[in-house]
C-alpha cells in the first residue's frame, strides 16, 4: 500500500510548482496510472516515491513507513523501476543488466542465474539466443521488456513505469503492454504508471489519476471517470479516445 | 659508416631498455594522477576549470625547456630535505625527467576523462541510481566503464607524446634513446642522429598499436584481444628490461665520468672512462649534460669527474670578471673549488678550448681586418654565434673592448656556424679554439690585442668522493699537461669531419695510445 500525503515540489531555481497538494492512496496489488499533459507533474511524481526527487513538503508511505526515513539507496533497491527509454547499461549483456539489483544486494552467482532465467521466461525472450546481446542489438520492445526483467530482479513489491512505451510501434506497445498488465497480476505487485495516452490508461488501469498542473484533478476506476468527470479537461481526455474510434469506424465503414 | 651503425646497435639495449622505463613510468604515473583529478575535476567545475588551464599552460612550455626547469627545483628541495630530513634526493636523472614527462602525459588524458564523463548520457546516469548504486558505485560499474574508450585514447596520444619527448631528457642526465640525437648532432654523425629518431617512433608506434588493441578489445568486450594487449606490453617492457636486469648496472660502486654536450667532451670522459677501467675500476659515462648542470653533478656526486674550461668556471662558478692572467686563475680556481666544493682539479690538462672569433680568410683579407679591433670600422658585418655566447660575460667584455654592440646577430647550433661563416650566411663566428675545423676550413683567427677574452684551459675535475683515491688520481695524472692543442684539434677533427667519421670511443683509444701512461 503507497500513501502519498500533502506531497509538493518546486525545482530550484524554476518558480512554478511541479507538483502541489497532492494526495493519493494506492492498495496493495492495484494497477494505478497517472495521466496528464506533458509537463504536469507525473515523472516528478513518480520519481519521488523511490527518492530520485527529494520532495519540499509532505510524505510518501509505502507499507506504512515514510520513505523519507529510509535510505535511499537501499529504498530504490527495493522498488522496481522502469524509465522512459529503458535506460539499459549499454556496456552490459542483457543478463548483466538484469543481474545488476541482485549483484548489489550481494546474491550468490548461482541464485543470480536462476533468477535471471526466470526473468527472461517471463517477459518471454528466449535465453540462449539474448542473454549475451547488448543493448544495441535489441529492437525497441525487446528492450523494453529487458528494461521490465531488470527492475522485477530483487523481487520488489512496488514497480514503477515512466511512459514505458512511449517509443514504441503500435503493435509492440500492445504486446508489452499485456505482459506488463499480465506479470503485474501474476506477482501481485502495486503498481504505478506513468502515461499521456488515454486508450492505455483506460485499457490497463485498476485505477486512473489524472494531473494537470501539478495537482490532482480526479481518481477514480476507467467507469467512474467515464460516468462523471470532474470538470471539462477530464471530460476531453475520456472523450478523446471515444470519439477517436468513432471516426475511425466511420471512415473505415464508409 | 658500419662502425656507426655497429656503435649504435651496441648501445641500443642500454638507450631502448631505460627510455622504455622512463616513459612508461612516467605513462603509469601520469595514468594513476590523471584518472582521479579527472574525476574530481568532472564533479566540481570550480576545481576542473582552473586544473585544466594549468595542465594546459604546462603543455606550451616547451619540453627541453620543463625538463631543465625540474633541475633546479629538485636541485633547491634536495638541499632542503639535507637540512631537515639529513637526506638529498637525486636532482639528475631520472627524478626530474618522470616528473615532467608525468606533466606532460597529464592533459590528455585528464581533458579525455573530463570529457568523458561530462558526456555521458544523464537517463544512464538517472538509471544507475534509480536500480540503487551509490554514487561509487555507479561511478565504477557504469560511468568509468562508459568513458573507458575515451580516457584510453587519451592514453594513447599520452603514449605518442611521452616516448617522443623523452629524448629531451638526456641533457639532464637520464639516458634515453635521445642520446644517439643529441651526440649524434653534435658530431654530426647522421647514423645516430637517424638512430635514435627511428628507434623512438618504431617505439611510440607499437606502444600505440598495443594500446589499440587493447581499446578495440574493451569495445568489442573480447577478453582476448584485451589478454593479447596486455601480453604484449609486458613482452615490450620485459625485453626492454631485459638488459637491465641480466647485468644490474652497480648501483653506488661504480664511477660515473660525466661529459657536457661536444664531442671533445666526448673524447675526453671515453679517454678518461678508459684510464680508469685500465686501473681496475667499473666505470660508466654520463654525456650531453648542459653546462652548469655538469658542475653542479660533480658537487652532488651524481658524476666522479669530468673535464671542465678555466674561463667558464671563472665566470660561472666564482662569479667574477677581473683577469689575473692565465696560471693566477687556475691557482685561485683551485683553491676555491677546494675549499667551497670538495672538488680537486688535477690540473691543466695541457690545452685551451678558448672562446675564439673567426673569418673566412679571404673574406677578412678583403676588409683587412686583423684583430677585434678592426671589426669596429665595419658595423654592418654579422657576427654568428653558438646558443650562449651573445648572453656571455666574454661576448659583453670584447663588445665593450672593442665597441661591437651593433653588430648583428645570429644564433646557430655550434656545428653549423662553420656552414654559416663558409656560405657567407654570417661574416664572423664565435668557435672554439681546439675545433679542428678552424684549420680544416682555412679560417683566420681574429686577434685579441685587449686580451678582452679569458683564458679556458681544460681541466681535470674530481668530485668530493674521490678527492682523496690516490689509485683513482693516479689513473688518471698521466693526463696532466701531455694533451697538445694540436693533439686535441687532430682528434676533435676526426669525430667532426665529414669522411672517415671517427666515434668518440674510437678517437679516445686512437688518443691513448699516443698519451703517457
Ligand atoms: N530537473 C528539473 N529541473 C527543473 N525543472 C524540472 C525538472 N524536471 C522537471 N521540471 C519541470 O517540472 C514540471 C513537471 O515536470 P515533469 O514531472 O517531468 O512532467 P511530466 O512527466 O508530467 O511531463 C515541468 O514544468 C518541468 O519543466
Ligand atoms: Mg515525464
Amino acid at each position: 500500500m503507497i500513501e502519498i500525503l500533502q506531497l509538493s515540489k518546486a525545482y530550484a531555481g524554476s518558480g512554478t510548482q511541479a507538483v502541489s497538494d497532492f494526495n493519493l492512496s494506492v492498495p496493495e496489488g492495484e494497477f494505478l496510472v497517472l495521466i496528464g499533459p506533458s509537463g504536469s507533474g507525473k515523472t516528478t511524481t513518480l520519481n519521488m516515491v523511490n527518492r530520485l526527487v527529494e520532495p519540499d513538503g509532505g510524505e510518501i508511505r509505502i507499507q506504512g513507513r515514510n520513505v523519507l526515513d529510509s535510505d535511499p539507496v537501499m529504498l530504490r533497491r527495493n522498488i522496481g523501476y522502469v524509465f522512459q527509454e529503458a535506460g539499459l547499461f549499454p556496456h552490459m549483456t542483457v543478463a548483466e543488466n538484469i543481474a545488476v539489483t541482485p549483484n548489489l544486494l550481494g546474491w550468490d552467482q548461482a541464485r543470480i542465474r536462476t533468477r535471471v532465467h526466470q526473468l527472461l521466461d517471463m517477459v518471454q525472450l528466449e535465453e540462449a539466443a539474448f542473454a549475451n546481446r547488448l543493448p544495441v542489438e535489441l529492437s525497441g520492445g525487446q528492450r523494453q521488456r529487458v528494461a521490465l526483467a531488470r527492475a522485477l530482479a530483487a523481487r520488489p513489491p512496488v514497480l514503477l513505469l515512466d511512459e514505458p512505451f512511449g517509443a514504441l510501434d503500435p503493435v509492440t506497445r500492445e504486446a508489452v503492454a499485456a505482459d506488463v498488465r499480465r506479470i503485474h497480476q501474476r506477482l501481485g505487485l502495486t503498481t504505478l504508471m506513468v502515461t499521456h495516452d488515454m486508450t492505455e490508461a483506460l485499457l490497463m488501469a485498476d485505477r486512473i489519476a489524472v494531473m494537470r498542473d501539478g495537482r490532482l484533478i480526479q481518481v477514480g476506476t476507467p467507469h467512474e471517470l467515464a460516468a462523471s468527470p470532474a470538470d471539462d479537461f477530464v471530460t476531453q481526455l475520456i472523450e478523446n479516445p471515444r470519439r477517436r474510434a468513432h471516426a475511425l469506424a466511420e471512415m473505415l465503414n464508409a | 659508416m658500419n662502425d656507426s651503425v655497429r656503435e649504435a646497435w651496441g648501445l641500443l639495449p642500454d638507450y631502448l631498455g631505460q627510455h622504455v622505463i622512463l616513459s612508461v613510468s612516467a605513462l603509469l604515473l601520469g595514468v594513476a594522477v590523471s584518472l582521479p583529478l579527472g574525476i574530481a575535476a568532472s564533479r566540481s567545475r570550480r576545481f576542473g576549470t582552473p586544473l585544466l588551464a594549468a595542465v594546459s599552460v604546462v603543455q606550451t612550455i616547451p619540453g627541453l625547456a620543463l625538463l631543465a626547469l625540474f633541475y633546479p627545483l629538485l636541485l633547491a628541495l634536495s638541499v632542503l630535505t639535507q637540512d631537515l630530513f639529513g637526506f638529498s634526493i637525486r636532482a639528475l636523472g631520472f627524478l626530474p625527467a618522470l616528473l615532467a614527462l608525468t606533466l606532460y602525459a597529464m592533459l590528455p588524458i585528464l581533458r579525455n576523462v573530463v570529457t568523458a564523463l561530462a558526456g555521458l548520457d544523464p537517463a544512464i546516469l538517472m538509471a544507475a541510481k534509480g536500480v540503487g548504486m551509490t554514487p561509487r558505485q555507479s561511478l565504477f560499474k557504469v560511468e568509468l566503464p562508459l568513458a573507458a574508450p575515451l580516457v584510453l585514447a587519451g592514453i594513447r596520444t599520452a603514449t605518442v607524446w611521452v616516448v617522443g619527448i623523452t629524448t629531451l631528457s638526456t641533457p639532464i642526465g637520464q639516458t634515453s634513446l635521445g642520446n644517439y640525437i643529441f651526440t649524434g648532432l653534435q658530431i654530426e654523425n647522421w647514423v645516430f642522429v637517424l638512430f635514435g629518431c627511428v628507434a623512438a617512433a618504431a617505439l611510440a608506434l607499437v606502444l600505440d598499436l598495443l594500446l589499440a588493441v587493447a581499446g578495440s578489445g574493451l569495445a568489442m568486450r573480447s577478453r582476448g584481444r584485451l589478454i593479447a594487449a596486455g601480453l604484449g606490453l609486458v613482452a615490450v617492457i620485459a625485453a626492454a628490461l631485459a638488459p637491465e636486469l641480466a647485468h644490474p648496472r652497480p648501483a653506488h660502486q661504480g664511477i660515473v665520468i660525466g661529459a657536457k654536450n661536444f664531442g671533445e667532451q666526448y673524447i675526453l670522459s671515453q679517454l678518461m672512462a678508459s684510464r680508469l677501467r685500465q686501473a681496475g675500476f667499473s666505470v660508466s659515462e654520463k654525456s650531453d649534460l648542459g653546462s652548469t648542470i655538469a658542475f653542479r653533478a660533480l658537487t652532488a656526486g651524481d658524476i666522479d669527474a669530468y673535464v671542465d674550461y678555466s674561463g667558464t668556471l671563472w665566470g660561472n662558478i666564482l662569479h667574477r670578471t677581473d683577469m689575473p692572467g692565465r696560471q693566477a686563475m687556475l691557482d685561485q680556481l683551485a683553491a676555491a673549488l677546494k675549499k667551497d666544493h670538495g672538488i680537486v682539479s688535477l690540473g691543466s690538462l695541457g690545452f685551451e678550448n678558448a672562446y675564439i672569433f673567426a673569418m673566412r680568410r679571404d673574406r677578412a683579407e678583403a676588409l683587412h681586418i686583423k684583430s677585434l679591433a678592426d671589426l669596429a670600422a665595419h658595423p654592418d658585418l654579422r657576427i654568428g654565434g653558438d646558443f650562449e655566447i651573445f648572453s656571455r660575460p666574454e661576448w659583453r667584455a670584447v663588445a665593450a673592448a672593442y665597441g661591437l654592440g651593433a653588430m648583428k646577430r645570429r644564433q646557430y647550433q655550434p656545428d653549423f656556424l662553420y656552414r654559416a661563416v663558409m656560405s657567407g650566411d654570417a661574416d664572423v663566428v664565435s668557435a672554439f679554439s681546439s675545433d679542428g675545423r678552424i684549420a680544416r676550413y682555412g679560417l683566420v683567427i681574429l686577434e685579441d690585442p685587449k686580451a678582452a677574452l679569458p683564458p679556458y684551459d681544460a681541466m681535470l675535475l674530481v668530485g668530493p668522493a674521490h678527492a682523496q683515491d690516490a689509485k683513482f688520481i693516479a689513473a688518471l695524472k698521466p693526463l696532466i699537461g701531455s694533451i697538445s692543442l694540436t693533439l686535441m684539434q687532430q682528434a676533435n677533427l676526426r669525430v667532426d669531419r665529414d669522411q672517415d667519421k671517427q666515434t668518440p670511443a674510437a678517437t679516445a683509444a686512437w688518443m691513448d695510445q699516443r698519451l703517457p701512461h
